[in-house]
């Protein structure tokens, strides 16, 4: 193979082609040949360097220089210039300077990064990129070497599970898609991503989203399907933009359209946009929407794999289902299913968040403890405060208290704690949280989200949530307990779709792991966690109190009086307990009962 | 961009895809810089380059990485050409010529020797 000094990357995106990027890569080689340097310095096409918004650009290696705007008079003294005599021509630099990556620093203590593998490794936006690190063969394997059955056993053998919440088996999903009647059939990928905190989804999207392509095209040679929709919410403009390039790029390189890869195999895809409510990730709801109409939810059966979209077969699965669906066939079921429990193989991956020092997306094998994820992954409670819960499984999830710390992490152990697995929300909560506040805040964005249509999640959950703020006001009665849970069951059993049937977990999983917390707020008015404002009062200690008039200047509705170099106190009337005093108080003067 | 019709044409652009991707991977084992000012240019530079890419062709060494420079004020010694492999300092070569440029690439750059009578004296 002949040796080249220097390599020339022009960019060949459609935005750098109407520029004139083809017409300036054949000017480059006529005048690189015409100065001698033909032979020296190759020029090759790539999907994508920088932005493309001055194009045409090009990239030189092993240099690093990129340039952009170029014009075909530049091209003789570039040349010159730069090929020639090594002087980098600085007026023709590109501005471009790629985002830096600080969301997925490199695996932590225990990862292990299968899901997560090419994110922040390859360019997102480039094709090529994603086909050096194995992309699309598993596609080709799919397409040469197996039958669409074939497919869905090894799905089926891999074990993999959902990862939108429920955890159904998608070798079984797939499995019911392909034997339903009815044609054309439709492959949809979830990538509604409504859980707040979390962001799992869209790391993917944004940093493999071809792993997710390829994942789709493979579910719908395996059903059956001939298009495909990826429901994304406008919330992720980058996602949404990412992915519709990388469509784009699919199709240029006949990965998606018609006889794909030379087969008679055909699929398309395209994107649609969700306008951000919480329920449009319930998956009846979500193809309402694709549909144009409301996404409200409706019950099932039927279920999507017989009667989706329009009426038709569709299969719909989660972002992280399909993304790992390629590396399940190139490295086989075994693999998959060597890493994780009896009943949850893999990996998953969690957006960890709260009180823990290392917050943010983190991969893992299910079979891992809670303490080994907290304090391995997560690197402990920041401040070196003591444990209390961990929430798992996003709004309709449970917290979990320390007598869970040891169980691994699967969807079962999950499950028999009262709480679920969920799509990866994970917040860890210190010993000042107070479960009550964390049960009203839940309920808060649950009964926000509830799209009105049956009557026990619209009206139930309001009135959990009044109930709640009760309790938390000091104005709990008796029997607020029982009629909290009486009301939970209710709404579990009568309400339309996942969302009032999940909505009472955080009222039950704190009951459950600490009803003597609710019982103190009841019966004792008394705040353990000292959070609920109106249960706890401020006082400053005279013991302690220096008269340094600090706290009483920093008091937002002057409630703090006393004389310079004297023991101030606070009055109890005038009080907002917002807690600006103890921060400010140098001396710990500043109490909380 | 070709549609790829084929296994064998994915594999080929994977080939492809993974060379770019070398390419892009800066660092070699060795680094040779020629110097390429219009003194050097003038001194026969165009034609050492010439022979180092002929001769990194012909050995077959895919580690190394050419680099070119503007001129440093030793116009007297041009052609120059530095030689650096990893991790040692890097040694400057003067009045390098087309045959002295490949027996650098083939002792020093491959074999790993200094070529002591070429270097230009600090
Ligand atoms: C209220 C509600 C919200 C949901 N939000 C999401 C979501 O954001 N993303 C998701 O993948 N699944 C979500 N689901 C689950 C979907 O209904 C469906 O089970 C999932 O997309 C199936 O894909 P999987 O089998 O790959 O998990 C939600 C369910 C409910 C009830």
């Amino acid at each position: 193979m002949r040796y080249y000094r220097s390599h020339v990357m022009v960019c060949t995106s459609p935005q750098c082609v109407d520029k004139g990027a083809r017409t300036l890569m054949k000017r480059l080689q006529e005048e690189l040949a015409a100065q001698g340097l033909a032979d020296e310095v190759a020029v090759l096409e790539t999907p994508h360097i920088g932005d493309c918004a001055n194009g045409p650009e090009i990239m030189v290696y092993p240099d690093r220089v990129h340039y952009a705007g170029l014009t075909l008079e530049d091209l003789p003294s570039l040349v010159e210039e730069y090929f020639k005599k090594g002087r980098v021509v600085t007026r023709l630099l590109s501005q471009f300077r790629p985002p830096v990556d600080k969301e997925l620093g490199p695996p932590k203590p225990k990862e292990v990064r299968v899901v997560l593998r090419n994110c922040g490794k390859i360019d997102p936006e480039n094709i090529e990129d994603y086909i050096a690190e194995d992309g699309y063969q598993a596609l080709a394997k799919v397409l040469t070497e197996m039958t669409p059955e074939q497919v869905i056993e090894e799905i089926l053998a891999s074990g993999l599970r959902g990862r939108g919440g429920a955890g159904f088996p998608t070798g079984r999903k797939w499995q019911f898609c392909r034997a339903a009647a009815g044609s054309p059939k439709y492959v949809v990928c979830n990538a509604d991503e409504g859980d707040p905190g979390a962001f799992m989804n869209r790391r993917v999207l944004e940093g493999d989203p071809h792993s997710v392509i390829e994942g789709m095209i493979i579910a719908a040679y395996a059903i059956g399907a001939s298009y495909g929709y990826i429901y994304c919410r406008a919330e992720y403009p980058i996602a949404v933009r990412t992915l519709r390039e990388a469509i784009r790029q699919a199709r240029e390189y006949g990965f998606l359209g018609q006889n794909i890869l030379g087969t008679d195999f055909s699929f398309d895809l395209e994107v649609r946009m969700g306008a951000g409510a919480f329920v449009c990730g319930e998956e009846t709801a979500l193809m309402a929407s694709i549909e144009g109409k409301r996404g409200h939810p409706r019950t099932r059966p039927p279920f999507p794999a017989v009667s989706g979209l329009w009426g038709k077969p569709t299969n719909i699965n989660n972002v992280e289902s399909y993304a790992v669906v390629p590396q399940i066939i190139l490295k086989g079921s075994a693999w998959y299913a060597s890493m994780g429990t009896a009943t949850s193989k893999g990996t998953k991956t969690f957006a960890l968040a709260g009180d823990v020092n290392n917050t943010g997306l983190i991969e893992v094998p299910f079979g891992i403890t809670m303490r080994e994820i907290i304090y391995d992954v997560g690197g402990g409670i920041k401040g070196g405060k003591g444990f209390k819960a961990v929430q798992t499984g996003g709004p309709m999830g449970g917290c979990l208290p320390a007598a869970y710390l040891d169980v691994p992490v699967d969807y079962e152990s999950l499950t028999s704690a009262g709480s679920i697995m969920g799509s990866g929300g994970m917040v860890v909560m210190d010993e000042e949280t107070c479960m009550v506040d964390i049960a009203r805040f839940f309920m808060e964005f649950i009964q926000d989200e509830s799209c009105g249509k049956c009557i026990p999640c619209r009206v139930g959950t309001r009135h959990l949530l009044e109930i709640l703020e009760r309790i938390c006001a000091g104005l709990g009665k008796p029997d607020d307990i029982e009629e909290l849970e009486h009301l939970s069951s209710l709404i579990r059993r009568s309400s339309l779709c996942g969302l009032g049937q999940g909505a009472p977990n955080p009222v039950v999983t704190t009951l459950r792991h600490f009803r003597s917390e609710y019982e103190a707020h009841i019966y004792d008015k008394r705040c353990p966690a000292k959070v609920c404002r109106a249960l706890i009062r401020y006082e400053i200690d005279p013991a302690f109190c220096t008269g340094c008039t600090l706290c009483a200047r920093n008091c937002p509705v002057n409630a703090i009086s006393g004389e310079r170099r004297q023991p101030h106190t606070i009055n109890q009337e005038l009080c907002t307990r917002c807690g600006i005093c103890k921060q400010v108080c140098k001396f710990d003067a500043v109490t909380v009962s | 961009m070709p549609v790829v019709k084929s296994i064998e044409e994915l594999k080929r652009l994977r080939e492809e895809a993974l060379t770019k991707r070398q390419l892009q991977a800066t660092g070699g084992r060795a680094q040779i810089t020629v110097y390429m000012g219009t003194c050097g240019i003038a001194a026969g530079a165009r034609d050492t380059m010439k022979a180092i890419l002929d001769t990194i062709e012909a050995e077959n060494v895919r580690d190394v990485i050419v680099k070119q420079t503007g001129c440093i004020g030793l116009c007297e010694q041009e052609p120059l050409v530095e030689v650096q492999l990893a991790d040692t300092p890097p040694v400057r070569y003067g009045h390098v010529s087309a045959e002295r440029a490949a027996r650098i690439v083939k002792e020093h750059v491959i074999g790993g020797k200094i070529v002591d009578e070429l270097v230009v004296p600090e």
